[in-house]
């Protein structure tokens, strides 16, 4: 294994906070010295003043395997991801079929290792087929290396069956990620309550549905002293229930999407199927109050929601037209809006995009420390560009940031020492 | 002329020069509907296609009645009832009709926004016969004819509209229209059949229809939505009719010489009592029928004009733009 030294880097550690000129070295797959000059034989790469920091952790990617492999295969998200300066990638289990069974985990954990450059680790479906009636064998399942459990955007209607499962996968340790939106409320919604969706005439949810949703999770959790993950905290209204579950000493974290943080419902305009999300885009007042929620922490994690989606299923009608966008590439361009806006600095960024999802997940990734793996990304923030679709790695290009200016792009990636993308080394 | 528009999409787009255009014109077309010869030739040549995608007999009678009376070549399609059930998607529909040259597109579609979509993907002009819960614009703008002759003016007047605005998108159109006119709104229903961020609408809001009706101008009842809904807004439909159904008690608060409409088809007994709905000193119902289609030869008739410039701009290259 070759030695790296990272020369002239403006290193982000979202453990310090700090954001500071620097150098790193790298030998065996492994961060060996932050700071120091370069070990001897080992290559130089002069960084030239641009950032160096983890790599992303991106929590609930989106991969059509198995099932909707011409959405997105294991080898096109790995490339993309890449692309995006995301080094590993937590794939979600609403495939299809979904994935709750330790045999299909291990086919999929096999095809992941086979085709993408970049780590990738499973989440499996918390109930058989996602469907909210029985658990999966979560012990098995947790032996071949689901690193939590999900129904994704299904809701555990059932509270006895969620109870249950709750309390099981306490037994073992295991994580379980919810998606706090009350089902009946927000059933066949494709927008939020407001003045917006009114006009537009299309059918809404409260955004109110999310707390309720939240406040019945946080019950069960409660209830049951299970280890509990948000996928994704939209909403103004939710952010005190959060609060509060946390400082009740509940083991909670939340996340959300980085579009939820850079775009609100007038995105949507004239029934623009490209900015049709799952939970709906919010108002302004919404977007603000969670970008200060991630600020202060209260907000855990940041993350692409990768969802693919092909042409067919986005040009129809906005009520008829499926949810989600992909956003492995435009994670990082996007989040220096929100650093070039000042609501964010990088560390706070990165503890939000890598360092508290792998805490979360139990793995060792995230961090600028001694003895860290070397998953790095070298990135420009302030470089400016186009954003085209059409060169998106996905291979679905259902991005609501297409023909926007973005700033800000990644020049290399690197996971375990060994560099998966860009040109500069 | 004022009117410039490619396409009829929704009230939304219209200035208020473009509503009276609109209204001007149509006034002309009563007459000349009223007469034994109603023929003109402003479509002559062109071809209009009906394409309905929801079940619709007043509307599409209307517009055919329109298009036929301009001279244009019409042809009804149930899309309801035909290709959709076999798989396609409403884009390839509309390609395929594209492909046949047409010159007017009327499209009804049961999603909000989708005649929009449909627009952006065909080369003629496309008219929103209604989408959803969105705009339906010529109902509107007949609505808005109706009253002019009634009132005199489209301005300054108080407009109640009653029932199930939350379904309702008729009632969206003329909320958009009515207040585009500078006239004062009121909405009348249960609150849960009153859309949300109805506050910011800018207009006022009851749920006691005498006190809504207080001193209108004009009531506008709505058709409860029996199929747009998912069940339960309301406890039953004689509740609803007891609170909220129009008679002449309730009609009692509004001005004497208030008008009373309806956009059809009428559920008597539900949303209006039948023997008012006939009252030929109050009730507008069929003349709102009659305007309906003069409002739709306006509007064919503007957007045709329109298209003509438009193609002769492309082929002279730009040369007497």
């Amino acid at each position: 294994m070759t030695t790296l030294h990272f020369a002239n880097a403006r290193l982000i550690d979202p453990e310090a906070l700090t954001d500071a000129p620097g150098s790193l070295s790298v030998s065996g797959g492994h961060i060996a010295a932050i700071s120091g000059t370069a070990p001897k034989g080992a290559r130089v790469i002069d960084c030239g003043g641009k950032c160096l920091a983890p790599g992303i952790v991106d929590w609930g990617v989106k991969v059509g395997e198995p099932g909707e492999r011409h959405r997105e295969s294991f080898r096109s998200a790995g490339l993309a991801a890449a692309a995006g300066g995301v080094t590993t990638l937590i794939a979600r289990p609403d495939t299809l079929p979904a994935i709750d069974t330790p045999e299909l985990l291990e086919f999929v954990t096999r095809r992941a290792a086979e085709a993408a450059p970049v780590r990738i680790r499973h989440m499996a479906a918390l109930t058989k087929g996602r469907e909210g009636r029985e658990m999966t064998e979560i012990g098995f399942l947790r032996d071949v290396g689901a690193v939590a459990f999900t129904d994704c955007d299904h809701v555990v209607t059932d509270t006895r069956v969620l109870a249950r499962a709750l309390i099981y996968a306490r037994g073992l340790g295991a994580l379980v990620v919810g998606h706090p939106q009350d089902a009946d409320l927000s059933h066949g919604a494709s927008a939020t309550s407001g003045k917006f969706a009114s006009l537009r005439g299309l059918p809404a949810a409260p955004a109110l549905a999310e707390r309720i949703g939240l406040d019945r999770d946080l019950g069960m959790v409660e209830l049951t002293g299970a280890r509990y993950h948000a996928d994704q905290i939209t909403t103004a209204r939710a952010l005190p229930a959060l609060a509060r579950a946390k400082a009740n000493g509940l083991d909670v974290t939340a996340g959300v999407s980085i579009h939820h943080l850079t775009l609100n419902e007038f995105d949507v305009g004239d029934y623009r199927t490209f900015f049709k999300l799952s939970p709906p885009l919010r108002s302004e007042e919404d977007r603000k109050a969670v970008v200060a929620a991630v600020a202060d922490g209260l907000i855990d994690v940041i993350s692409s929601m990768h969802t693919p989606q092909d042409e067919e299923s986005k040009r129809l009608p906005f009520e008829e037209a499926a949810a989600g966008a992909v956003a492995l590439e435009t994670l990082l361009p996007a989040a220096m809006r929100l650093f070039h806006a000042g609501a964010l600095s990088l560390p706070q960024l990165f503890r939000a995009m890598a360092l508290n999802p792998a805490r979360r997940l139990g793995l060792a990734q995230g961090r600028l420390a001694t003895g860290a793996p070397a998953d790095l990304v070298l990135f420009d923030p302030d470089a400016p560009f186009l954003l085209d679709r059409a060169k998106l790695r996905s291979k679905s290009k259902n991005t609501p940031f297409d023909g926007q200016r973005m700033e800000g792009r990644v020049l290399a990636t690197f996971v375990a020492g060994k560099q998966v993308f860009g040109e500069v080394c | 002329m004022t009117f410039r528009a490619r396409h009829l999409l929704g009230i939304e787009q219209l200035t208020p020069e473009d509503i009276r255009a609109v209204l001007d014109l149509s006034d002309r077309y009563v007459e000349l509907s009223r007469r034994t010869i109603k023929h003109s030739d402003a479509l002559a040549g062109m071809t209009q296609i009906n394409m309905f995608f929801e079940a619709s007999t007043r509307t599409q009678s209307s517009f055919e009645l329109a298009g036929k009376r301009l001279g244009a070549d019409v042809m009804n399609m149930s899309v309801a009832h035909s290709s959709v059930k076999k798989g396609e998607t409403l884009i390839d529909t509309a390609l395929t009709l594209n492909a046949m040259h047409p010159d007017l597109l009327v499209v009804r579609h049961p999603a909000s926004g989708a005649v929009n979509l449909l627009a952006e993907k065909v080369n003629c002009a496309v008219l929103n016969a209604g989408d959803g819960r969105h705009e339906h614009p010529t109902q509107a703008l007949l609505d808005a004819l109706t009253i002019r002759r009634a009132k005199g003016r489209i301005q300054r007047l108080t407009v109640a509209i009653c029932g199930d605005i939350a379904h309702s998108r008729v009632a969206r159109s003329n909320l958009i229209l009515l207040g585009k006119m500078e006239n004062r709104i009121r909405l009348i229903g249960p609150p849960t059949l009153m859309p949300t961020g109805v506050a910011e609408f800018g207009c006022e809001v009851h749920d006691d229809m005498a006190a809504g009706l207080e001193g209108a101008d004009v009531v506008m009842m709505l058709r409860l939505q029996k199929e747009r809904m998912d069940g339960g807004f309301i406890p039953s439909e004689r509740e609803y009719y007891h609170r909220y159904g129009l008679d002449a008690e309730k009609l009692a608060n509004a001005k004497p010489d208030a008008i009373v409409m309806h956009p059809g088809p009428m559920n008597r007994g539900v949303e209006i009592d039948g023997e008012l709905a006939d009252d030929i000193n109050r009730s507008v119902i069929q003349d709102q029928v009659e305007m309906g289609v003069a409002v739709r030869m306006a509007c064919m008739d503007l957007l045709a004009q329109n298209l003509r410039a438009e193609r002769g701009r492309a082929a002279t290259g730009g040369l007497y733009a």
